[in-house]
């Protein structure tokens, strides 16, 4: 997958309206790199509305199977999650638009893998609306799929990138970093970030990334050499 | 109490057996068990010893108990009041009822044949008296029956356990020399009201004596049976179709429920094919409800599940799990609860995909990763949250943890890389390992520790690794290695 070149006109306009894009109670799309890395999912996590209410998470099959399902000591949202596991991406669809009708949920997670012929326009259209319509924000987390024509007001590309610097241990993953792509939006500028996840206090650092992704040279070997 | 379609013949000692405090105890027995010396209330083990061929089975309480309660409305094919009396009998008011079997002989050979064709054995007398009923059911002749005045003579043979008394009181009877409800009566009641002056109803056989005896009133309160809901639409022709007749089904029987305060948690939809097939849909809530829409939405998809065959020409709506439901106003300005929103969602997702598919998270205490964590279905009784402390846990588990095959220096160290899904993730940093024991009281024997590690790969995609075993503990050959699940 081929990255755009980080936007050289990022105004401090933009950088300062980049969280609240997030928290916009609109339907966003999130395109995970790979099917199993949970950095799409962790980036969605720290959207959630900090206030009460059921969230809804509907999952199909094959996302399940590949990429696992929500594991709640390890997420420890506060709102009570209510999970619907079906079949057909055409289902999900169907789960995540009742969601949006109803008064009591704070927010709408739906995972689909691929690119079902029921997930067009016209269905991204009506989940768009209904979540605009009831101010409800409404995320679609989609793995394996290639980003089509659809009415999502922001559509994001997440990946995951060596995570911070551990405080306390060197060796060990510290809080997590994403390469964060708005590819699409209508509230902001399109653009690239590192985001930094701060776990304790449930923030999120954007940062312009300096490079496209850099491979990382080395194999590990040095690391392991420290360890020994 | 008990059906005999797959009971053991009358001479095999049969115990039925709860759970007591310190292990099993005897619940009930049969005749051959009594006989040989079994006792109710006692364990399980002192009476296998006593009798080794004892055969124990477990007793259903909860079962019992609710097919009591079914029985006891039963019964009122013969009267119209019947009350349940303990966890073993029925009392029935027969009065001005028995000429219409026939006389009172009549109606109780009457009971006894129609109990004996439900499979059970019943000890049926009649009194003018709860009381004494109560005595001569059980300890009187087959089917006595005791006229009017002749109470006295009935019950005085009879021992001082026939009173509806607990088992101190009639120890206490027996060492006064009191041994028949004849020697009782007989005792000046002014002596007898002193020595049991402050005793409770079950204790006091002064007052057990005044009801027997019919000088204390004691009526039958006979409960009503809930209320069943039905609409139906008997239909001139046969349709193919429901669907144009249930919203109207829905409101009258909303109309039906709301008219006596009631709310139904089951619908049941029936149709009655013209070839004399029935079909039956089922919905379930959350919550209980009486709305119209409501209740017609949870039908939406169902019904194209209907097989028509050469159409059908009665539907009926059955409510079931019926409760009484208050009129609650939630908000001054009449606008609806976010709790009952909620409950209707889960209701209609329900309905539609099944209660597997909608589900609540409940988090349990334990150290195994995928038992702290337990889908319920979200339609049952909302439990209490426990909060768990884990230390650092990954936000996706994976249902089965996958193997990997790995390259590792050290082999009780982390890995250098692994394979997963024919891709290669070289490990460029670690944490751990958290090691996490078998749980020794769900396991079988021979489960292997687990080693956690916390690892992220060249790309930066963060897995949470485990080895299963170790190398050298006898469970088995060389540690496998598996991921169980994604962090952020």
């Amino acid at each position: 997958m081929s990255y755009l070149a980080p936007s050289k006109r990022l105004s401090s306009q933009t950088r300062l309206s980049l969280g609240s894009i997030g928290a916009q109670k609109v339907l966003s799309d999130v395109f995970a790199d790979t099917a199993a890395d949970a950095a799409a999912v962790g980036f969605v996590l720290a959207h959630l509305p900090r206030e009460a209410g059921t969230v809804l998470w509907a999952q199909d099959r094959l996302s399940e199977k590949e990429a696992g399902q929500p594991y709640m000591p390890g997420i420890g949202v506060p709102q009570p999650v209510m999970r619907v596991n079906v079949s057909r991406p055409s289902d999900v669809l169907v789960a995540m638009e009742d969601a949006l009708r109803c008064k009591a949920v704070s927010a709408v997670i739906g995972e689909i893998w691929g690119d079902p012929p029921t997930l067009d326009f016209t269905a991204t259209k009506r989940l768009a609306l209904r979540a605009e319509a009831n101010g409800v924000p409404c995320w679609l987390i989609r793995r394996a799929a290639s980003p089509n024509l659809s009415a999502a007001r922001n559509r994001w590309r997440i990946a995951s990138l060596p995570s911070a610097a551990h405080p306390h241990d060197a060796q060990a993953p510290g809080d997590p970093r994403w390469q964060v792509e708005l590819f699409r939006s209508r509230a902001a500028q399109p653009g690239i970030w590192a985001v930094r996840y701060d776990r304790t206090t449930g923030r999120l650092d954007f940062s312009a990334a300096s490079v496209d992704r850099a491979v990382d040279t080395r194999d590990g070997a040095d690391r392991q050499r420290a360890a020994r | 109490m008990e059906r005999t379609g797959n009971a053991p013949p009358d001479d095999l000692p049969v115990a039925m057996v709860a759970e007591g405090p310190h292990g099993p105890v005897i619940h009930d027995i049969n005749r051959a068990a009594g006989l040989a010396g079994v006792q109710r209330g006692a364990r399980v083990t002192d009476m296998k010893a006593l009798l080794p061929d004892l055969r124990i089975e477990y007793a259903d309480i909860v079962g019992d108990r609710r097919a009591m309660e079914q029985l006891m409305f039963w019964v009122r094919r013969w009267c119209p009041w019947s009350v349940q009396d303990g966890v073993d009998g029925l009392v029935l008011d027969t009065t001005g009822s028995d000429h219409l079997w026939g006389g009172e002989a009549k109606m109780l050979a009457d009971m006894e044949a129609q109990f004996s064709m439900l499979g059970l054995t019943a000890q049926i007398a009649l009194a003018p008296t709860w009381g004494a009923a109560w005595a001569l059911a059980r300890y009187g002749t087959v089917r006595s029956i005791c006229p009017e005045g002749e109470i006295p003579q009935k019950l005085s043979a009879l021992s001082v356990d026939a009173l509806r008394l607990n088992n101190g009181t009639v120890t206490l009877l027996r060492r006064l020399g009191l041994k028949t409800i004849g020697a009782l009566a007989d005792v000046p009641r002014l002596s007898l009201t002193r020595r049991f002056v402050k005793a409770k109803l079950n204790e006091n056989p002064v007052i057990r004596l005044d009801q027997a005896m019919g000088h204390t009133a004691e009526p039958v309160s006979s409960p009503d049976a809930a209320p069943s809901f039905r609409a139906h639409a008997r239909l001139p022709e046969p349709i193919m179709d429901p669907t144009p007749f249930l919203p109207d089904l829905c409101a009258d029987l909303c109309d039906q429920m709301e008219a006596q305060g009631y709310g139904c948690r089951r619908l049941l939809l029936t149709v009655y094919h013209t070839d004399g097939d029935t079909h039956r849909i089922e919905v379930a809530m959350s919550v209980h409800s009486r709305d119209p829409d409501h209740l017609l939405y949870l039908f939406r998809d169902k019904l194209e599940a209907i097989n028509p065959g050469y159409g059908f020409d009665l539907i009926t709506l059955d409510a079931a799990q019926t409760e009484q439901m208050e009129v609650v106003q939630a908000q001054l300005e009449g606008g609806t609860d976010e709790a009952v929103d909620l409950s209707r969602l889960t209701d209609r997702l329900t309905a539609r995909f099944g209660t597997r598919a909608v589900t609540r998270p409940a988090l349990r205490e334990s150290h195994i990763p995928e038992r702290a964590q337990n889908w319920v279905a979200a339609l049952g009784d909302t439990l209490e949250r426990t909060k768990t402390t884990a230390p650092d846990r990954p936000i996706r588990l994976l249902y089965t943890p996958e193997e990997v095959r790995v390259l590792y220096a050290v082999p009780k160290g982390p890995p250098v890389q692994f394979i997963w899904r024919r891709q290669t993730h070289k490990i460029t940093r670690y944490a751990g390992p958290e090691r996490i024991a078998p749980e020794w009281w769900h396991d079988k024997p021979g489960t292997r520790l687990r080693d956690y590690f916390k690892v992220e790969d060249h790309r930066g995609r963060r897995f949470w690794l485990y080895r299963e075993g170790l190398h050298g503990d006898g469970r088995g050959g060389d540690p496998r290695w598996f991921v169980h699940g994604m962090f952020a």
